[in-house]
């Protein structure tokens, strides 16, 4: 048997949850209060949970560092890249209508969920990184030290 | 203009927009790439286009014709928008020549002090450092002008702080720039916060507007003036808040300082003169109280203090950092006449201490690279060990003396004459008793350079070892530069006097 397992049980329950309730926050925020910024903490908050209570090494495994790393970077690109994608269809950088010239309102909403996008990979990426940099320089608890 | 016509149209079209978006999405990139030649190579590709994509801005502006970028196709007050004026393109040019410069002189230097794991990074910080710096100088939105001074500034504490692996004090620095910095934006936008409570919008050119109809408006503006000043007073090193300064300049790799000196407070004395002058307008009375007595003041209290702190340093780099704020002092003494002699001779020294002490500082470099050297008394001899970055050393020390046919003399020559304009007779002979300092700190490096022999090593002299060319080309290229501005400023002081003719118009 292993120790604390109420809290194993519980969190194996609520982090898909958690996991959910981000992609809610993130797509419900063209209607509503949220976004990527909000949803990427939230996204990390699942991982974070993870690491606290199966370990440190069990999340690296789950997510590697060097996914992290790498979704840092692509979040800012995914971001940018949209801007770049409206400068090559001839329109000012970031403006989303000229990817539907014909009905400019769809192109601002697609342009915003593009970017949307990075943002939550950029922030689940960068809180994820920061949690390992901290986590990992101190050995993790044992058991015992509970 | 001939050369405009060979630039493509989008380029000038977008230049605004690209001068950002680029160095911070090749950042994003050379983050991940595995191979520091790589990382190396793209930082080069991107500072050269910055260049020439800054050239042809200066370009269009020397024909005449401003613009304005609006971002995502937004009109200005709701929008941000990207402005290039005859005020920031010179700073916008200024900053990415120096990065092309300064990453031509980082292959080798950075080889030498930065551990190979971390030149990838390092590299990209570097890039968002510039698109920070870039983004700063050219938007026209009051509160991405805080963005991006984070920007810059969050990736410079991390470029202070790679200097670790040469010197660990590099860490205590950089650690002290963060919290002063820190202070600094909090202050910043604190006052933004107000400006905003006061008028309703956060577009400068809007701002400027909406305050001249409120008359300089109540005493939440002036309440937010005071904010905006002291914030950026830190950033720019403005007399007592500079003590930041000395030890990030001094513990950095020696290619970060030499960006930093000729980059980052200009960046933030740029943004100073836009807000005093532009959203500001000296035609209010805490305004020109503040810039009258407080810039005034300050701006003599380091042209004194610092540069006797600057003689008393045992390492050249600190030395030279004290001398940059002593330079400060003089570019606010510029500011704080108010003429438009004043603010064209103010800005002139903008640009040619970049030249001067970004030349100065890659003399050191060099010297570090090649003998370990950074104390002043360690300077034995160098005149013999490195001839050809010893005598651009020289030049460029004479030239930040002022001695006549430098740049340095054009830039303290047009001051004197704003000075005695506006008859203030005692900040002209103050500027030739700082001057005087300058010799005394300058010429105690050069006195040990070259009347002093080279140190025994085993009964044997200490061989010459020249810099390699990587860095002897950067460091020559911006002496030439400064010997040329003295020469024949024509050039340089049209483009002050245009910046000038901005800030005196009040920004349109």
């Amino acid at each position: 048997m292993t120790p604390h397992v109420i809290l194993r049980v519980v969190s194996k329950f609520l982090i898909p949850l958690i996991a959910m309730f981000a992609f809610y926050v993130q797509f419900h925020g063209d209607y509503g209060p949220g976004g990527g910024f909000q949803a990427g903490v939230i996204l990390a908050a699942s991982v974070i949970l993870y690491a606290l209570i199966f370990g440190l090494d069990a999340a690296k495994k789950a997510i590697p560092p060097s996914w992290v790393r790498i979704g840092m970077s692509l979040g800012v690109l995914l971001y940018g890249g949209t801007g770049v994608a409206t400068w090559f269809l001839g329109g000012e950088f970031l403006n989303y209508s000229v990817f539907t010239p014909d009905h400019p309102s769809h192109g601002q909403h697609y342009g915003i969920l593009a970017v949307e996008l990075g943002v939550l990979l950029a922030v689940a990426s960068v809180m994820v990184a920061i949690f390992y940099a901290f986590g990992s320089r101190q050995p993790d608890l044992t058991d015992e030290d509970w | 203009m001939d050369i405009l016509s060979a630039y493509p149209g989008w380029l000038i079209e977008h230049g605004a927009a690209l001068l950002v978006i680029l160095p911070l999405l090749m950042g994003a990139i050379t983050a991940i790439m595995p191979s520091e030649r790589l990382s190396w190579v793209t930082t080069m590709i991107v500072t050269l286009v910055l260049t020439v994509t800054s050239f042809g801005l200066l370009l269009t502006i020397m024909g005449g014709e401003s613009q304005l970028y609006r971002l995502g196709g937004w009109d200005p007050p709701h929008g941000i928008s990207f402005v290039i004026d005859g005020l920031n393109t010179p700073v916008l040019f200024l900053i990415s020549a120096m990065a092309l410069l300064t990453t031509l002189y980082a292959l080798p230097s950075v080889a030498a002090e930065v551990e190979p794991k971390k030149r990838p990074p390092f590299y990209a910080a570097f890039m968002v450092g510039v698109a920070g710096l870039i983004g700063m100088v050219v938007t026209g939105d009051a509160f991405n002008v805080f963005v991006f001074l984070e920007v810059s500034s969050i990736s410079t504490y991390v470029l202070v702080a790679m200097g670790a692996s040469r010197d660990r004090r590099a860490l205590t620095a950089a650690y002290n720039y963060l919290i002063l910095g820190s202070i600094g934006a909090t202050f910043f936008v604190i006052g933004l916060g107000f400006l905003y409570m006061e008028t309703g919008t956060l577009n400068m050119a809007d701002i400027g507007r909406i305050l001249a109809d409120l008359d300089g408006g109540s005493r939440v503006a002036m309440v937010a003036f005071g904010f905006i000043t002291i914030g950026l007073g830190l950033k720019l090193a403005m007399f007592p808040l500079h003590m930041w300064l000395p030890g990030a300049y001094a513990h950095a790799p020696s290619f970060v300082t030499v960006f930093l000196a000729s980059t980052a407070t200009k960046a933030a004395l740029y943004l100073m003169l836009r807000f005093t002058f532009t959203v500001f307008d000296p035609s209010f009375d805490y305004v020109i109280t503040v810039v009258t007595y407080v810039l005034t003041g300050l701006g003599i209290a380091a042209m004194l203090f610092a540069s006797l702190q600057a003689i008393f340093q045992t390492d050249a780099r600190r030395a030279l950092a004290f001398s940059s704020i002593a330079q400060v002092g003089y570019m606010l003494l510029g500011i704080g006449i108010a003429t438009a002699a004043g603010l064209s001779a103010g800005y002139l020294h903008l640009l040619n201490h970049a030249v001067i002490k970004g030349a100065l500082f890659l003399c050191l470099g060099a010297f570090w690279y090649r003998y370990g050297i950074t104390r002043i008394d360690d300077f034995a001899g160098l005149g013999k060990m490195m001839p050809w970055t010893m005598g651009a050393f020289t030049l460029a020390g004479l030239s930040l003396i002022g001695v006549p046919a430098t740049a340095g003399f054009v830039s303290k020559l047009n001051l004197v004459k704003a000075a005695l304009d506006k008859e203030w007779y005692w900040a002209a002979t103050i500027i030739v008793v700082t001057s005087v300092l300058a010799i005394i700190y300058i010429g105690r490096m050069l006195l040990t350079a070259y009347f002093q022999s080279p140190p025994e090593i085993d009964g044997e002299v200490v061989a010459k070892n020249e810099a390699p060319l990587m860095m002897l080309i950067p460091m020559w290229f911006l002496v030439l530069l400064s010997v040329a501005i003295g020469i024949n400023a024509d050039l340089i002081s049209d483009a002050a006097r245009d910046a000038a003719a901005v800030l005196m118009s009040g920004g349109s």
